[in-house]
């Protein structure tokens, strides 16, 4: 085990192309960071390679997608080299991806309680009576308000907010080292939202987490995360402390934040990205 | 003037939970109205019932000013569209967008549907290279993109906008909100539409509902919110939880 201050992640020159019928789509072209104990904040357009990025380091990149990199090492792990089985194993226990698709990522035909509570007993020797009891414990810490209706709910009977915390409870119940979330809480309404980012927050404050937080939300980002990378047409264009959002420097950061509604603020309508040809290159 | 949407103590309830307990609400045609409210409060519900997709248990909803029963007529689908929070769920991931955006066309007896494909595509900012993508193919901000062109194709007066944003970026955000606009003075369309993002709502409704627990708090206009005249203290939390994280030591 690495030290509480050591690196988890380190990504170096990573690219993940996928073959299309109308030519190769490079989702993400030569992304660089690592990760320490911290809360990390990936931001960039919608198609910038955000989700890619986090699927490519969980190992959960389509099959038909060709990916590569200098390095993608884990606690000292390479990533790349390491088996199937192996990965999946880390992926069950070490590290935790909560999906952008909430509803897609839960089993259909499974109440909610079931699956959380599957997903703990494949980490823990625990009875099923105390699993059920953990796994409404995990509801009701992601703010569920009536646990014990929605834990035997299927996916198609809850709200989306409710489902997106499900999702939550499900990765967080098997306490990960590291968690990439991936728009975790997009559907959330911001009272709700707080809540969530707060367990998050004390996962990496107290248990030393490292937590990658993919959002488009940069209010969000530049209050919540330690450190943001800026991502554009598969890149990273700009790395900043997150407090420091509000003066970044490149153009296309700027103009994200400029783009957002204010409320209280008319501008009808609102400005938009000029885009840059250059900022790909 | 008759209402474009009426709804009038209106209950929902699945199995014995009572997803909306009597909730009524009017809105004028050419209007934007907003619903913000807690996750899990029946916002989707509301639409959903309005779109003949949830289970009424009683109250009565009107469209431009004719009652609705149970079932929905075909000229009913034309003229209210809705777009769903989950882009995901919304698109059938094996299909091409050309598939996604035919099939409306088709069902409505289009016969102009090339030149419309083109233009819907092109409406929502995304290119013709788009049309034989598969939707499992695409980001998320694209899908709600394509779920927003497939909603405008057979031109309705009334689109129920679920969160219609919150799956986009800042910029496309931006993008999408403009377009919103654009249409609705445009082709004076009436919006319902549903965001937990205080500024988007304020941005784009002149008045809104705020739900909680399957009933209405209250009922603001946007001006309203953005002076903080609120009387509830659930609403004042959500006005609090806007301004963004904030460590507690
Ligand atoms: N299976 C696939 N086949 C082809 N292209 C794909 C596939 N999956 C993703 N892509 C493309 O890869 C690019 C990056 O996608 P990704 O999902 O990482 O974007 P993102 O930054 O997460 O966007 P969003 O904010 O909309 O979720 C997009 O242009 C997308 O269309
Ligand atoms: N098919 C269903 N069966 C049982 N309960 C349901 C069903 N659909 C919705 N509900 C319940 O109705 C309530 C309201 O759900 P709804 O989706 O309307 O909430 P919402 O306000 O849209 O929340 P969010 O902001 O999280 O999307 C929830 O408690 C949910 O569990
Ligand atoms: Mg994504
Ligand atoms: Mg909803």
């Amino acid at each position: 085990m690495s030290g509480r201050t050591g690196t988890l992640l380190e990504v170096d020159d990573l690219r993940v192309t996928f073959p299309t019928r109308t030519g190769l789509v490079e989702a993400v072209r030569g992304v660089s960071f690592s990760l320490g104990r911290e809360r990390l904040g990936i931001v960039g357009e919608s198609g910038s390679g955000k989700s890619q990025t986090g699927r490519a380091i969980m190992g959960l990149t389509p099959p038909q997608a060709r990916i590569s990199a200098n390095k993608l090492t884990f606690d000292g792990i390479d990533l790349l080299g390491v088996s199937a089985r192996e990965r999946r194993a880390l992926r069950g226990n070490r590290i935790a991806m909560i999906l952008q698709d909430p509803k897609y990522s839960l089993d259909p035909v499974m109440s909610i309680g079931r699956q959380i509570v599957e997903t703990l007993r494949t980490h823990e020797k625990v009875s099923k009576a105390e699993a059920r009891e953990r796994a409404l414990a995990m509801l009701e810490a992601v703010q569920i308000r009536d646990p014990k209706r929605v834990f035997d709910l299927h996916p198609h009977e809850v709200s989306g907010g409710m489902g997106q915390r499900a999702m939550i409870a499900m990765m967080l119940i098997a306490g990960p080292e590291m968690m990439i979330a991936d728009e975790p809480t997009s559907a959330l309404d911001v009272t709700v939202q707080l809540d969530v980012l707060g367990i998050l927050d004390r996962l990496v404050a107290e248990r030393g987490m490292g937590l990658i937080f993919i959002s488009h939300d940069l209010r969000l980002v530049s209050s919540f995360c330690d450190r943001v990378i800026v991502m554009y047409a598969g890149k990273v264009v700009e790395q900043l402390k997150a407090s420091e959002l509000g003066q970044a420097q490149h153009p296309y950061t700027r103009g994200l934040i400029n783009c957002m509604p204010k409320i209280g603020a008319d501008r009808h309508p609102l400005p938009v990205l000029d885009r840059k040809p250059e900022w790909a290159a | 003037m008759t209402s474009a949407i009426a709804v009038d103590r209106l209950e929902v309830i699945f199995d014995r939970f009572r997803a909306l307990k009597g909730v009524s609400l009017e809105v004028e045609p050419g209007e934007s109205f907003g619903l913000v409210g807690e996750s899990g409060s029946g916002k989707s519900t509301l639409l959903r019932a309005i779109a003949g997709l949830a289970p009424v248990a009683s109250g009565s909803i009107a469209v431009n000013g004719k009652m609705l029963g149970v079932r929905r007529d075909k000229a009913f689908y034309r003229d209210v569209q809705m777009v769903f929070q989950d882009p995901y769920g919304s698109l059938h991931p094996r299909q091409t967008i050309d598939r996604l955006l035919q099939e409306p066309l088709a069902i409505h007896g289009f016969a102009d549907g090339e030149k419309r494909i083109e233009r819907a595509l092109d409406e929502v900012g995304l290119g013709n290279g788009f049309r034989f993508r598969y939707a499992h193919q695409l980001s998320g901000g694209q899908r709600q993109r394509v779920a927003i062109a497939r909603a405008l194709i057979l031109e309705p007066s009334i689109l129920l906008l679920d969160e219609p944003t919150s799956a986009l970026d800042a910029s496309v955000q931006a993008e999408v909100l403009n377009l919103l606009e654009e249409v609705r003075r445009r082709r004076k369309l009436t919006f319902l539409m549903v965001s937990h993002d205080l500024a988007i709502i304020t941005h784009m409704c002149e008045r809104l509902m705020v739900m909680q627990g399957g009933e209405a708090v209250e009922n603001l206009t946007a001006s309203d919110l953005v002076e903080r005249r609120v009387t509830k203290d659930y609403t004042r939390n959500l006005l609090r939880a806007s301004e963004g994280f904030v460590r507690t030591a």
